[in-house]
């Protein structure tokens, strides 16, 4: 690890993600649905240096292992994101998100008259596209601001 | 098309479409041989928003097929005013009826309740989305009265909201159409219909003021332009004004122009219209019934 993310605490098991453009850590956080309710141990180091991204966030969650689908979602506003799995402080895996087909409950829609924002039970769902997502119900695309529709936070 | 429901135009192939316009051709030619086609079927029409045309059309339609409707009623008298979520309603009426028509309010609501059924669902328009099944019966007077070679349509007033727009501007990509969107600023195209229409390789032309294509067209297709899009009175009058079809106005269109509207009227076409050879409007709300029983019949 470099000395940046020693800044923020190693960890001992876990995930560690890294490269997410600064000031996107509590969206991370937010997607991932982590709030500290569970008690995990998180850290978050926001918009130290990075050779790559001039500025940079990362995340670090002790004690969980995030799983390919779980952290995919975070393309959407971390598309150069780097995940770590850290055992017995070394790091055993490190892959990148890549875009997933449809992302499932993560954010809500914006169109006030969709049917996913009246009591019905189900959960919302976006197809992403080449730019942007779409409701997979109201068909309305979001393409700016993506985050400020997180549904979890 | 997935004959177990209709959710969305986009789902419409040309081959879809072209197999439930010629056979509403036939059975408008000949409704006494399907009179009893579906004698023991039963449609459910749950209308959760006002209808006069496609809800006494699929009742008529479903009636002449030998079958018959239940009828939710009105919001106010069902389980719905009570808090009842839709997804529980379609559960409860799909182990009544052998299909479910569905009007409702929100966008995505045909889609839904699809996902949580096995009855075929047929979406009867879903707020400011989809309206496929009156694209089918547009579709279905465009070929009667102008064809799809080399069309020229124009399509007018409220884009943004006007779901029968969004759902026969999908259609029409299946075919030789160009089309033209005449709106004021406001209430041009929504971004996920440009998105669809880019995708399916069509040029997007739009037009503030109908005078810049009218003569061009072989088809006018008329909206309403709805008071509740205007925050005040006066802008809605203006605008509604500029965007009304009256006999002065198609002096410049040519001789053989179809004027079609998917109705109610207000203002928007003016009355002179009506019998001149322009008007076809009256003609395509009576197509709803041949070509809703083409459905049902491909469906049940």
């Amino acid at each position: 690890m470099t000395d940046t993310e020693l800044r923020v605490s190693k960890i001992e098991n876990g995930t560690v993600i890294d490269h997410i453009a600064g000031g996107q850590a509590l969206n991370v956080l937010a997607i991932l649905g982590i709030d500290g309710s569970s008690g995990e141990e998180v850290s978050v180091g926001m918009n130290v240096p990075s050779d790559r991204l001039g500025r940079k966030d990362i995340v670090k969650v002790e004690g969980r292992e995030l799983s390919q689908n779980e952290v995919d979602v975070l393309s959407l506003i971390a598309p150069a994101a780097t995940i770590n799995i850290v055992r017995e402080f070394d790091v055993v895996e490190k892959h990148r998100v890549s875009r997933p087909e449809s992302v499932l409950g993560v954010l809500s829609c914006p169109n006030a008259n969709c049917i996913t924002t009246e009591n019905e039970p189900v959960e919302s769902r976006f197809d992403v596209l080449d730019e942007g997502v779409r409701c997979a119900y109201c068909d309305t695309i979001i393409r700016e601001s993506l985050a400020a529709h997180i549904s979890v936070a | 098309m997935r004959h177990d429901y209709l959710i969305s135009a986009k789902q419409l192939s040309r081959g879809d479409i072209e197999a439930v316009l010629d056979r509403a051709a036939e059975i408008a030619d000949d409704p006494g041989a399907v009179a009893h086609a579906h004698d023991n079927d039963l449609l459910g029409l749950l209308f959760f928003e006002p209808s006069t045309r496609t809800k006494m059309s699929f009742d008529t339609a479903m009636k002449r097929l030998g079958g018959d409707t239940v009828d939710m009623g009105s919001v106010e008298s069902s389980s719905v005013k009570k808090g009842e979520s839709l997804a529980d309603t379609v559960r409860v009426i799909e182990g009544y009826t052998d299909a479910i028509v569905l009007r409702h309010p929100s966008e995505g609501a045909a889609k839904l309740a699809s996902e949580f059924v096995d009855v075929p669902v047929i979406n009867a328009g879903d707020g400011a989305g989809q309206h496929p099944t009156q694209t089918l019966l547009d579709l279905y007077t465009i070929r009667e009265n102008a064809g799809f070679d080399d069309l020229t349509i124009g399509i007018m007033g409220d884009l943004k909201y006007g779901r029968t727009v969004h759902s026969l501007a999908h259609a029409l990509t299946n075919f030789d159409a160009s089309q033209h969107f005449i709106s004021p600023e406001s209430l041009r195209l929504p971004r996920s219909v440009r998105y669809d229409l880019h995708e399916a390789g069509a040029q997007v032309r739009e037009h503030t003021d109908i005078e810049n294509v009218l003569e061009a067209l072989d088809v006018l297709y008329v909206t309403r332009i709805q008071r509740e899009r205007f925050p005040d009175e006066n802008e809605y009058r203006q605008i509604a004004g500029e965007y009304r079809i009256d006999a002065e106005l198609l002096e410049q269109a040519k001789d053989d122009l179809t004027v079609m509207h998917p109705l109610p009227r207000v203002d928007e076409i003016a009355p002179e219209i009506d019998e001149t050879e322009y008007a076809t409007y009256f003609e395509q709300a009576h197509n709803g019934v041949p070509v809703r029983m083409a459905l049902l019949d491909s469906i049940l």
